[in-house]
């Protein structure tokens, strides 16, 4: 098993406010990772780092994704690369369909790698088989990406629109949160289809139950004040049920 | 070649007060207008005596007019007698291959996608064939005179069709006007005539593109469109891929008279040279278009993309007289730059029963300035006319602006005028989210433009849309860091 996502005493702060303080992480190829941790612990601060969000600034350590210097790629060539974020509140972008949305970013890929654009009807068996695996309809396809959809309904766009670009490299940030259980479990088996060796997945969550039913991670840490305060398997997850995030809050500030 | 038209042009001067009806063997009249201009215009076009006296009573109109101020554009002083008012000033400076045409411009037609051979006559090449386009007019012709239909230059249209021109010629834009439509009453110098006869349905969409005088008639261009009773065309103005042009001042005139029951359907794009990034150079685009629903049932669409010129002051309107009509206004604007667009549309409801619709979408970028500026006004007989407008703007970055400059007249209680505007602005999320999915920072920015637009491309012919997209893309460039 090779370092997919190596990560080495991450620093970053939002304006002047420091959020992560020497965070480290290692993610092998084909492992998922729960991150979980109590509010401003910097869970979403490292989701977005990891994309290169400019709203937030690197300050020290390094990210090396399958052997390249993360941090110094564009926000673009991390998502060519393979990086993609499911987004905890994706945005609005009135007029453009889900589909041209696809077909756009398909075509950004492919010309970055050199390769012809995708013809229509390649383009469209790609996004029809998999809309129909999550419940996705051709009218929802058709509507302006993230415009009048209910909470649940965008989280399924936003694995939708992983399932389409298939990355390597799959960051849910808080995936479980405004969607019922029957959109979670739809969610989650799309999570489960696109498992495979060449792929790795990190999960950001409150709801043990989703993780637990859904998810199915190998690797589980905690974070408190922007470092990784523990580590372990699925059992932390039963620590984090009985006694909440109190007992690692005391050790990070320890 | 530079030296000896030099040399010809100021013979021409020097032998000026000789009258140079006789001595210019060129085909260019000196710099400069006044009465003598205008006769030699007229004449070197062999005009009837009809329409030379509408010209100098156009002209002498025009000196005692102003050039109007009220719009939102600010731009040098124009010089109306350091002009050329007849044949191409550009003529000495005529490109002889590719190689001399700016390598910016060939860079943007190649990411037009436009053909080779096209580009050599968009640059303005001194070619002799025209590729293609000529005989491909002359075919289309053909087909459409047998259907009665007349496609040719208003040039062509004096001479052949004389009765025609005399009847509608400033009688939708009276050269009293303003003053720009009045200067072009003065020295027009070519453009499109089209007369639809009753119960004919153009069967292809008519284009510029296509005519074979179309070359370098643009500065005082005038066209017409005559669509008799149940008629129909659909008209399309312009190329989609910038042309060489070194003329600073447009000022064009279109005049549409729609009879019962006849629609047609107007459709622009319009992307002229801008100037560069730091706003030098670029065409001040002064035009009067304007429609006249005259017939009952009759409809009328405007549809523009405006994405050239330095300065753009154009509000394509409807005049809505027969019972009925219908007026349709779908514009988007767009503005980079040190770019500034004035437009909108004037939709006047005399008849009964008459509505209309007013989409504008202006986008702004760079330090660009955006302006819509509409009348909506209900005549006295207006009976349940009924009017929708929307304004929307989108701004990119914090240097441009956007204004919207709606004007409402109600002088009928039966009527109805509703009008709603959003300003909105692309934002670091949305650039984000898209960035995210691989996009580079300037597709997400065409994305989101092209969606914002998408209500008024969809109203474009098919072959247009695409091109008009394109286009989109390649104005916004550099557009955000």
């Amino acid at each position: 098993m090779s370092a997919w996502l190596e990560i080495k005493d991450l620093h970053a702060k939002v304006g002047d406010k420091p959020i992560l303080n020497g965070l480290s992480l290692t993610i092998n190829a084909g492992e998922t990772h729960v991150i979980m941790g109590p509010n401003g612990s910097g869970k979403s601060t490292l989701s977005n780092v990891l994309c290169g969000n400019p709203h937030y600034e690197v300050t020290g350590g390094s990210v090396e994704f399958k052997g390249q210097n993360l941090l110094e790629m564009s926000v673009e060539e991390r998502a060519r690369a393979g990086i993609f974020l499911a987004f905890q509140s994706p945005t609005e972008l009135p007029g453009v369909s889900m589909s041209t949305f696809m077909k756009y970013a398909l075509n950004a890929r492919r010309k970055a790698a050199g390769e012809k654009e995708l013809d229509a009807v390649s383009f469209m068996k790609r996004i029809k088989i998999r809309a129909q695996a999550l419940d996705i309809t051709d009218e929802m396809l058709k509507r302006p990406v993230n415009v009048g959809f209910s909470g649940g309904e965008k989280k399924r766009l936003e694995i939708f629109q992983m399932a389409v670009l298939e990355p390597d490299f799959c960051i849910l940030d808080e995936m479980d949160s405004g969607m019922d259980v029957d959109a979670v479990k739809v969610a989650g088996s799309g999570v489960q289809i696109m498992r495979s060796p060449e792929r790795s997945f990190l999960v950001i969550s409150h709801n043990t139950k989703f993780l637990r039913e859904q998810i199915k991670p190998d690797h589980v840490h905690i974070l408190a004040l922007g470092q990784v305060v523990a580590e372990g398997g699925a059992e932390l997850m039963d620590e984090i049920d009985r006694n909440g995030f109190a007992g690692f809050l005391k050790e990070a500030v320890a | 070649m530079t030296q000896e038209k030099l040399s010809a042009q100021d013979a021409v001067s020097d032998t000026y007060h000789y009258g140079f009806e006789t001595q210019v063997s060129a085909e260019t009249a000196p710099k400069g207008l006044n009465e003598d201009i205008i006769r030699f215009i007229s004449a070197k076009k062999k005009e009837p005596e009809w329409l030379l006296e509408f010209r100098l009573k156009a002209y002498r109109h025009w000196l005692t007019m102003k050039e109007p101020k009220w719009a939102k554009v600010a731009y040098p002083p124009i010089d109306y007698q350091d002009i050329y008012y007849y044949a191409a000033p550009t003529s000495a400076t005529t490109p002889k291959s590719l190689d001399e045409v700016d390598p910016e411009l060939l860079k943007t037609y190649d990411k037009l996608g436009v053909p080779l051979h096209e580009r050599e006559v968009l640059a303005g090449v001194a070619v002799d064939a025209v590729f293609d386009s000529v005989s491909v007019a002359t075919t289309f012709r053909e087909k459409l005179a047998r259907q009665g239909i007349i496609f040719c230059s208003i040039s062509e249209a004096v001479q052949n069709h004389p009765d025609l021109v005399k009847k509608y010629l400033g009688s939708v834009v009276p050269y009293t006007d303003n003053f720009f439509a009045c200067l072009n009453s003065a020295v027009f110098t070519d453009g499109t005539f089209v007369y639809i006869p009753k119960g004919v349905r153009c069967p292809m969409e008519l284009s510029t593109y296509f005519r074979i005088n179309a070359k370098k008639s643009g500065q005082f261009e005038r066209t017409m469109i005559i669509a008799d009773d149940n008629s129909y065309v659909s008209y399309l103005e312009g190329c989609t891929a910038p042309q060489r042009d070194e003329n600073q001042l447009h000022a064009a005139i279109v005049e549409i008279i729609v009879m019962n029951d006849a629609e047609v359907k107007y459709s622009t794009v319009q992307n002229w040279y801008p100037g560069d990034k730091d706003g030098k150079g670029g065409i001040y685009n002064f035009v009067t278009k304007r429609g006249l629903c005259k017939g009952v049932n009759a409809k009328l669409s405007w549809t523009q993309v405006e994405t050239g010129s330095a300065v753009t002051w154009k509000y394509p309107s409807c005049v809505l007289m027969g019972d009925n009509s219908r007026g349709e206004f779908y514009s988007v604007a767009i503005t980079n730059n040190y770019q500034q667009a004035d437009t909108g549309t004037k939709m006047i409801h005399l008849g009964k029963n008459t509505s209309s619709t007013i989409v504008s979408k202006g986008i702004s970028a760079g330090k660009s300035q955006n302006t819509y500026r509409g009348l909506v006004k209900m005549g006295k007989a207006a009976d349940n006319a009924r009017n929708f407008s929307q304004c929307d703007s989108l701004l990119i970055g914090n240097q441009c602006g956007a204004h919207t400059l709606p004007y409402m007249v109600g002088g009928n209680p039966t009527a109805s005028i509703e009008h709603e505007a959003t300003t909105s602005k692309i934002s670091d999320e949305q650039l984000f989210y898209c960035r995210q999915r691989g996009l580079s920072a300037e597709e997400a920015v065409s994305l989101i433009v092209n969606g914002f637009c998408k209500d008024v491309m969809q109203k474009l012919p098919m072959e247009f849309a695409v091109e008009a997209t394109r286009l989109v893309a390649v104005t916004l460039e550099g557009s955000v860091g």
